[in-house]
């Protein structure tokens, strides 16, 4: 018995090791880049900094909030940059009825995507990719159609809203901590953000323990192209312009990659918010430190493609190979 | 059926092989052997290591202790794969073909007949019918497999993995989803396959298959071989008595579970009723019904269709018709939610795939299906899941480090108890117990029995499903017992001794039951302490 | 019957519909130059999707391939300076390694196809930066490169060596599929993964060949395609992967694996193809309908599929049987 603990030991080892790098290595990474920035950029500890950084963070973050929540049930959702073009494209369309209706119509039109999401998955039983990826290959299309090309926005109230400040934090950051706030306080004290978890976690058992599983997988759908919807408002915001073609554009792989490298598997059955926050971080401040010390756009992207793929290697479900 | 045509040294065999799993010793220095021209079968309940024996015979495991034999020689087999290519053939109960395959081309995948390097269509169907209609499939074969009935698909798998060269053929319950006149065919092919020289392994629990067509058999329980030999000269009593771990003489003795007997029950309503439950294939017409503080024991051997009849009482088997009423008060919706709120809570069998949620926390898992009555407006009450959580982790004695420590990190006999807390938490009126003690640990099997006495006696209704006769025997008031999906029999109050439930299940008058138990072939338990 | 017709020829039957119909309704519709417009303008997205069919029927997906094709656009266009034999071979080896990298990826580390073929969609976008200078140069074919009269090149006059390549490529194509084992182990591993290695599938061989085989048709018809423009554009051809996913369902292949052909493949391009001519044709139209038709399209087949798959699922295969798998269901 002993000589068979002894011998099982480093392997167990080296599964925490794992698991521990899984769960925590975000902030190690975070902390690592942050020492790097202090000693190594200049001016890399001044507010205008971090406010750029906290601006530029806060639309992949929502989106990946709402990418964690579909992730949580073991989903996806590939069309949330689909679906900002969208909510960009609504702006635009119904600003003439004044920013609120604007602003309004844009989340309408998110939660209507989602739905159309949620009941591909909940209910016709297609899975999640596929479901999505229809919407991502219309969704933008639609969004051209829509507003052809780019268009700019002149607006007090939304220009306001994109850069706009409140006690010096800028609104965009305001609205990304309260959504943070929302998401957080959906998962922990909710039925609803209880269940969705069990039902990633193992789906059979949520259902026998009388969960409403597909009724839980279509709003969590919804609220994914809300907050998608919300990000592409933001952006529209910040840009004084509605951009269809380009708003959101690969947003769906940092969205995804911020939610795995802070620690939610894609098999699903966990949801780390605070990971989350931290992986999206992690994410801007890699490339916003590449930048700064003139590596090219084409480095920032390869390094992500790597940064991508190793998050993925060490969230890997084990269990299953 | 008639005897070995011819006997020659054993085609394939296991030397003394142990194979371990985290916790459990699997198969404990197992022989077993199988001649050319005979069909053997092996038996065993669920656990017995059947499923693990037949992994490592095929190449799927490698054992830890012990060898395999094969064709005389010692051999160790890469994989299955290389198994299959030695000459032994699998056809598992889930037909492992491609459904969007055609016929032919499932059949002949790998070894399909070429010209200048490209299939040979013409050909491949031409001799895909041929060697199905050895088989009495006669069908299009250039028509996905999908399109073919259950039996016409392991027929297909059969052809397939016996080819032209397999020496021994493996079938673990080959019958389970056929029509009787497909169990025909199948084993006029098993008759074939025996002249041929092939031996042939058949894993089923329909007895009367056995005896059918079975020269020999071996019994497994608890990863050891309990007995070996001629299939006729084993009597039916006596080979579910080996089963089930039960001598049949050994049955006045004192039982070594921890319920205390008989429970106060109470002439009253039944506080569950179900009737005349019906699935195609699964339930023929079940119906049961349980007092208040009444434990209905659910017997017969596996796949019999004790399971599915708990299912279906709690809404997780579409039925073809039945009712099922709580309190009088029919459940209307055939869903889990609805038996759940009209009081019906169900621990199923397999822990794993339909119980616990691995990676969240005890607290969790024991709050899931009453989160909705522990909140108020969708908003959970932490303060009452705390209470709910302490409660049941005190009373069923929970062994975590805490109530938020992770599921899948506890023992079986915690988990288990996790789950029934789960149920308990609901306040249900009716407990349906699927294997509650499979696979935990002597304590936790206790807890969990002296448990079921105490929510009886608080008036819960109770159905017990054991394969533990004594577990039933000593559990329940009442036994039902079922057979092929229907109640074969029903024992109440002083009739339910192990004795009278295993003649129920191997089809006997109860009243044979007392002759037979004296003829005393070797004794059951002996046998384990003499290996 | 029916459910056959549909499936491997829905696509073409609404193809010939659509024909008929612009034929009818739209002038210059049915002209020589139109049909050729259409034809040359559907080859390069043919080429890229006969490579993502192969993906497909093993269950998979390739999302790098409209990046990778645009990578070996601004390959080729660079190495051309150096020769045909260069502007050939240099795109065809970057976008097969980049293939094979995703299939070692997705076969060997057993990681989602989706999200390594994303990742590498990023790797591939800022491979073709650097290649251009972070997009601040457009590499341009030099005049009198041998490759450029082959590709712009007519048999007998009448048919372009684009389509005469997509011609031959598909025939090869369903040949590989359809009539060789090799084929048959690629439906096999879409039908199901344990069963074709419990067959003798080779399984992870033929997952990393099929993402090799999808990065060299993306970089092929990357490289024909700056050929044919005489540069090689940056912004050319983000986003055709999913054309090229909306083409392959189109055509009756299942995005769950298993099932699929390639000609129905070129039927769903052409049909995608067509399509967009009409909408271009039709004025007041912008091209971006032709991606909402697309979405309409893939949302309409699946959920198509999903229902004529159901009759055939109906006999009883219990997920959850009699006699589940006890405590030996370890590794």
């Amino acid at each position: 018995m002993v000589r068979a603990v002894s011998g099982v030991r480093p392997r167990v080892d080296r599964a925490t090791l794992l698991a521990w790098t899984r769960d925590y290595g975000v902030y190690v990474g975070v902390a690592v880049i942050v020492l790097f920035n202090i000693v190594f950029t200049p001016n890399f500890l001044s507010l205008e900094n971090f406010r750029v950084q906290a601006v530029q963070v806060a639309p992949v973050l929502i989106v990946a909030l709402g990418m964690a929540l579909v992730i949580a049930t073991g989903g996806i959702d590939l069309s949330v940059g689909a679906v900002m073009a969208l909510s960009a494209s609504a702006i635009a369309l119904y600003l003439g009825y004044g920013p609120v209706v604007a602003v309004l119509v844009a989340l309408v039109a998110g939660a209507a995507a989602g739905a159309v999401n949620g009941l591909l998955v909940a209910f016709a039983g297609i899975q999640a990719i596929i479901a999505t990826l229809a919407l991502m290959i219309g969704g933008r299309g639609l969004a051209l159609v829509l507003v052809p090309r780019l268009q700019g926005i002149r607006n007090e109230d939304l220009r306001a809203l994109g850069s706009g400040s409140f006690l010096a934090v800028p609104y965009v950051v305001w609205i990304a901590a309260v959504l943070v706030a929302v998401v957080v306080f959906l998962v922990r004290r909710t039925v609803f953000g209880r269940g969705l978890v069990a039902i990633g976690g193992n789906r059979r058992a949520a259902e026998l323990s009388g969960l409403p599983v597909r009724r839980t997988l279509l709003l969590v759908y919804v609220l994914c192209g809300v907050l998608a919807a919300v990000a592409g408002v933001l952006t529209t915001a910040r840009l004084q312009a509605s951009d269809p073609n380009s708003v959101g554009v690969l947003i769906e792989l940092s969205a995804i990659t911020a939610v795995v490298v802070g620690g939610t598997p894609l098999t699903g059955g966990r949801v780390r918010i605070a990971g989350t926050i931290a992986g999206a971080v992690l994410m801007q401040l890699l490339v916003a430190t590449l930048i700064k010390h003139d590596l090219p756009p084409s480095w920032t992207q390869m390094a992500q493609a790597a940064v991508i793929i190793g998050a993925v290697y060490l969230a890997r479900d084990r269990r299953r190979t | 059926m008639t005897g070995p045509v011819e006997r020659g040294p054993a085609v394939l065999g296991a030397r003394g092989v142990t194979r371990r799993f985290p916790g459990v010793l699997a198969l404990d220095r197992v022989d077993f052997e199988v001649l050319p021209g005979e069909v053997h079968a092996l038996v065993g309940e669920n656990g017995a290591g059947k499923s693990t024996l037949i992994k490592l015979l095929t190449g799927v495991y490698r054992p830890d202790g012990g060898g395999l034999e094969y064709l005389g020689a010692p051999v160790r087999f890469a994989g299955p794969l290389r198994a299959q290519r030695a000459g032994i053939a699998t056809i598992y109960q889930e037909v492992n073909l491609l459904p969007l395959l055609s016929v032919a081309r499932n059949l002949f995948l790998g070894r399909e007949p070429r010209r200048f390097g490209l299939i040979d269509f013409a050909r491949m169907h031409r001799e895909a019918r041929e060697a199905l209609s050895g088989y009495g499939v006669h069908v299009d074969v250039r028509r996905p497999l999908r399109e073919l009935s259950m039996g016409a698909r392991q027929m297909v798998a059969l052809a397939r993995a016996v080819g032209s060269d397999a020496r021994v053929v493996i079938m673990d319950e080959p019958t389970s989803s056929l029509e009787p006149r497909e169990v025909e065919t199948l084993f006029e092919v098993i008759g074939t396959l025996r002249e041929r020289g092939i031996g042939v392994v058949y894993v089923s629990h329909r007895l009367d298959e056995l005896y059918r067509i079975c020269d020999r058999v071996t019994v497994l329980r608890d990863g050891r071989v309990v007995h070996t030999g001629a299939m006729a000269e084993l009597e039916r009593l006596r080979l579910i008595s080996l089963m089930l771990g039960r001598d049949v003489a050994d049955v006045a003795g004192e039982g070594v579970t921890t319920f205390s007997g008989e429970h106060t029950e109470v002439s009253s309503e039944p506080v569950l009723e179900a009737a005349d439950l019906a699935a195609r294939h699964r339930l023929h017409g079940v119906s049961l019904r349980i007092r208040p503080g009444e434990v209905v024991g659910l017997g017969g051997l596996l796949g019999s269709g004790r399971t599915e009849t708990a299912q279906a009482i709690a809404g997780a088997l579409p039925l073809d018709s039945g009712r099922v009423s709580v309190l009088g008060v029919p459940v209307r919706r055939r869903s889990t939610a609805a038996a759940i709120a009209a009081g019906i809570g169900m621990l199923t069998e397999d822990r794993k795939h339909e119980g616990i949620v691995p990676g969240s926390s005890v607290r969790e898992n024991i709050a899931l299906a009453a989160l909705p009555r522990l909140s108020r407006f969708g908003l959970v009450s932490e303060r009452r899941v705390d209470r709910v959580v302490r409660v049941f982790m005190e009373r069923l004695r929970i062994k975590a480090v805490g109530p938020e420590q992770k599921v899948e990190e506890l023992s079986g006999g915690n988990q288990q108890k996790v789950l029934l807390a789960r149920w308990l938490a609901l306040e249900p009126r009716v407990l349906l117990l699927d294997e509650p003690t499979r696979g935990i640990d002597v304590g936790a099997k206790a807890e969990v029995q002296r448990l079921v006495d105490e929510l009886a006696a608080e008036g819960l209704g109770v159905l017990l499903i054991s394969s533990d006769l004594e577990e039933l025997v000593e559990g329940a008031d009442r036994v039902l017992v079922l057979k092929d999906g229907a109640v074969v029999g029903e024992l109440s109050g002083g009739e339910v001794t192990e004795r009278a439930l295993m003649a129920v299940i191997a089809g006997e008058p109860v009243t044979a039951a007392g002759e037979r138990a004296g003829d005393g072939a070797p004794a059951v338990r002996g046998g384990e302490e003499v290996r | 019957m029916w459910r056959d017709l549909f499936q491997r020829h829905g696509a073409l039957i609404v193809l010939a519909a659509v024909v008929v119909a612009a034929g009818a309704g739209l002038d210059g519709f049915l002209t020589a130059g139109n049909l050729d417009n259409v034809a040359v303008g559907a080859s390069f997205l043919a080429v890229i999707a006969l490579g993502m069919t192969f993906v497909i029927v093993t269950g998979g997906i390739d999302l790098s391939v409209g990046t990778v094709f645009a990578l070996a656009g601004v390959l080729a266009a660079w190495a051309s300076q150096y020769g045909s034999a260069a502007a050939l071979l240099v795109p065809l080896v970057v976008c097969g390694a980049i293939g094979a990298l995703n299939g070692a990826l997705i076969a060997r580390a057993g990681l989602a196809p989706f999200i390594v073929t994303l990742a590498s969609m990023l790797g591939s976008l800022g491979l073709m930066l650097a290649v251009s200078r972070e997009g601040t140069v457009t590499h341009l074919v030099p005049d009198g490169l041998a490759l450029t009269p082959l590709v712009h090149g007519r048999l007998l006059g009448l048919v372009g060596h684009p389509v005469l390549l997509v011609v031959v490529l598909f025939a090869a194509g369903g040949v590989v599929l359809g009539r060789t084992r090799w084929g048959q182990y690629v439906y096999a591993v879409g039908g199901n993964e344990q069963s074709a290695a419990l067959m003798g599938v080779p399984v992870g061989g033929v997952k990393a060949a099929v993402y090799t085989l999808s990065g060299l048709c993306a970089g092929l018809a990357g490289t024909l395609n700056a050929v044919w423009l005489g540069s090689g554009v940056t912004i050319f051809g983000i986003g055709t992967e999913l054309e090229a996913i909306a083409a392959v369902v189109i055509g009756g292949t299942l995005l769950t694996g298993g099932y699929g052909f390639v000609a129905g493949t070129l039927a769903g391009v052409l049909l995608l193809k067509v399509v967009q001519n009409v909408i271009n044709a039709v004025g007041g139209l912008s091209s971006a309908y032709q991606e909402v038709v697309s979405g309409l399209f893939l949302v309409v087949v699946v959920l198509a599929q999903k229902w004529l798959s159901r009759p055939g699922a109906a006999a009883p295969t219990a997920p959850h049987g009699p006699s589940g798998p006890a405590r030996t269901g370890a590794p």
